[in-house]
């Protein structure tokens, strides 16, 4: 007698700790293999993109924090570099350093995010504990020059919100110094650990051809063995004059993909160290006064600083119209807005690419034929944050 | 693991071959494309492409496998909206060719109700940008395997990124301590949502003679 089985739908998240936020995911199980995955997203939906057509640009510069919430401001850099460009107006060089310097904390902070929750989903439970004090201290150096841990709203079109505080260069310096050494410990723990490499060696394999045709990138698409990287092929701001290797990994399986994320932190911390060497003194923001809103001192000294105050904090300055793309190279990948101006003080339109978008899509893919237990770690590879992609 | 650290070796690697002149690859999509490209120019350093809403298939194809272009990644799909216009929708293909270090921006114009080809069987990363156009701007595809909502809440009404559609929205959203359950309702706000026009008047106003003028035109 035959008996008839029927595939078990299971119901994953959206309450799961290792779904990574709001994530549910429908799975077809066959016994303990998957042979369907389908992702429901949209449970952080919040209409970023609708806010930011009825916001000035400089009032929507704070929506880009809360889209990848662990890497705010490489994002705000995307948005800002879009605006200069419509704009065509020049970056003062410090304040380029700054954004650089910035955006490679953000990267260190959204790697020993998911390198640590990775190895947290497969079992280990000491990495996210080390990992985390480090984020806190990288986020106190965001806090000190921004005002706020997370949320920073730091970067301006023609540079920054301010100068750095007194004595945040040699901290960050000091950070510098000793954090190869979490990084060692970290991998000490990690890369050769033999239960963290039965779980992710060989899982979730992208072969090159793949990771193109899902629009893959960054260390998605590095760890398949594509040297790509948007700092190095279409490089913005100072990244041109910083020296630096971009790792690519060779099978495209979970455990290159982690082993990208490790050697890129340390990249990043030489790239902050480059930054901090060749930073000097001087302005970070464009002078042009249409733009930049003036100081407090000069507000009180000259009427047309005071009405230049007046109009950049409730008409905003206009962009002239025009239609463009920018990306930069994110830690989860490329980032890009779309933007189109009217010649209003408002965007028209705002797209925003998120990369984790197209990375989540090809979850059917990656996990077809893969056992329960691997969606976790498969999961954890995508580097996926709810922030971007629901907007 | 290995490390690419400098131009010459990612070039070696057949990636990042030296930028193409982009006037030169416009000039060849032109020339392959003759009679489907409808407008081009440079700008930004990005190519911007018009063409007619049923070429797509083929454009498409061509920019992917063609071995001058190599377009091989679609970067993202999206509409903007202009409701003054009787083909409102400009819907936007981005692509980028990692050999030839390019980007490539493709568009054309729609009214309200066509329906497109949908580029799914080309690159299958389409399948969600152009569910969330669906869900969106309310834009069909044909042939898609899967055309449902994406971002939106399980049973929700209209197209959020239309501009006639309110910021506030049509529902809200709460528990109901009576019903035991969450529940939609029309959007109750204290205060009406509010546009400042902060256009200084010399340069916002409409004056009386121009007013005219425009009412002369349309007469």
């Amino acid at each position: 007698m035959t008996k008839k089985i029927k595939n078990l739908n299971l119901n994953f998240g959206p309450q799961h700790p290792a779904a990574h936020g709001v994530l549910r995911l429908i799975l077809e199980l066959d016994g303990e293999v998957v042979e369907k995955a389908d992702p429901h997203i949209g449970l952080l939906h919040r209409g970023t993109e609708k806010l930011i057509e009825n916001k000035t640009y400089m009032q929507a510069v704070p929506y880009f924090d809360r889209l990848d919430y662990v890497a705010p401001m490489n994002q705000e850099h995307a948005f800002a570099l879009a605006i200069e460009k419509i704009l065509d107006i020049e970056v003062p060089i410090r304040a380029q350093f700054i954004r650089v310097m910035f955006c490679e904390i953000g990267r260190i902070l959204s790697h020993i995010l998911n390198v640590t929750t990775q190895a947290l989903d497969v079992g280990a439970l000491t990495p996210s504990l080390w990992g985390f004090e480090e984020r806190e201290t990288l986020m106190t150096f965001y806090e000190r020059a921004s005002g706020s841990r997370l949320h920073a709203n730091y970067f301006r079109a023609g540079g920054v919100h301010q100068d750095l505080p007194r004595g945040l260069e040699g901290d960050i310096l000091k950070f510098c110094e000793n954090f190869p050494k979490i990084i060692n410990d970290l991998e000490n723990l990690l890369t050769d650990n033999r239960i963290f490499k039965q779980r992710n060696v060989d899982i979730g394999i992208v072969s090159k051809e793949d990771a193109l045709d899902y629009s893959f990138s960054g260390v998605m698409l590095r760890g398949s063995g594509v040297p790509w990287d948007l700092r190095k092929s279409q490089p913005y701001d100072c990244y041109e004059q910083l020296d630096f290797k971009i790792p690519v990994g060779k099978n495209g399986d979970c455990y290159d993909r982690y082993l990208c994320r490790i050697e890129e932190m340390k990249e990043s911390v030489s790239i902050i160290k480059q930054c901090l060497e060749k930073m000097e003194k001087g302005p970070v923001k464009s002078f042009d006064g249409k733009i930049t809103p003036p100081s407090k001192k000069e507000i009180k000294q000259s009427m047309e600083a005071l009405i230049h105050h007046f109009k950049l904090f409730t008409e905003g300055y206009r962009v002239p119209k025009d239609e463009i793309y920018k990306a930069v190279e994110a830690p989860k990948g490329e980032f890009g807005v779309y933007l189109i101006s009217d010649g209003s003080s408002k965007p028209y339109k705002c797209k925003i690419r998120a990369p984790g978008f197209s990375h989540l899509q090809s979850m059917d893919y990656l996990i077809k034929g893969h056992m329960l237990a691997d969606v976790p770690a498969v999961l954890g590879s995508l580097d996926i944050v709810f922030g971007e992609v629901d907007r | 693991m290995e490390y690419c650290n400098s131009k010459k070796k990612l070039e070696k690697k057949g990636h990042l071959v030296d930028k193409m002149n982009l006037n030169d690859l416009e000039k060849k999509i032109n020339s392959e494309l003759t009679t489907k490209i409808n407008s081009s120019h440079i700008k930004h350093n990005q190519l911007y492409f018009e063409i007619d809403k049923d070429d797509l298939i083929d454009v498409v194809i061509f920019i992917k496998t063609n071995k001058n272009t190599k377009f091989r990644q679609l970067i993202d799909i999206t509409v903007v909206d202009y409701p003054e216009q009787t083909q409102r929708f400009k819907i936007v293909y981005l692509f980028l060719s990692h050999e030839h270090n390019q980007r490539l921006i493709l568009s054309y114009f729609i009214s309200e109700n066509e329906i497109i080809s949908s580029l799914t069987s080309i690159f299958p990363s389409a399948n969600w940008m152009e569910r969330e156009v669906f869900d969106m701007y309310g834009v069909n595809f044909k042939d898609h395997p899967d055309l449902r909502r994406i971002l939106t809440d399980y049973g929700f009404e209209g197209h959020p990124l239309r501009k006639d559609f309110p910021l506030t929205g049509h529902q809200e959203v709460r528990y109901s301590e009576d019903k035991k359950k969450v529940i939609n309702e029309p959007v109750k706000l204290e205060q009406n949502y509010r546009n400042f026009d902060y256009e200084s008047p010399w340069e916002g106003t409409k004056y009386i003679k121009e007013q005219r003028d425009i009412n002369d035109k349309k007469n």
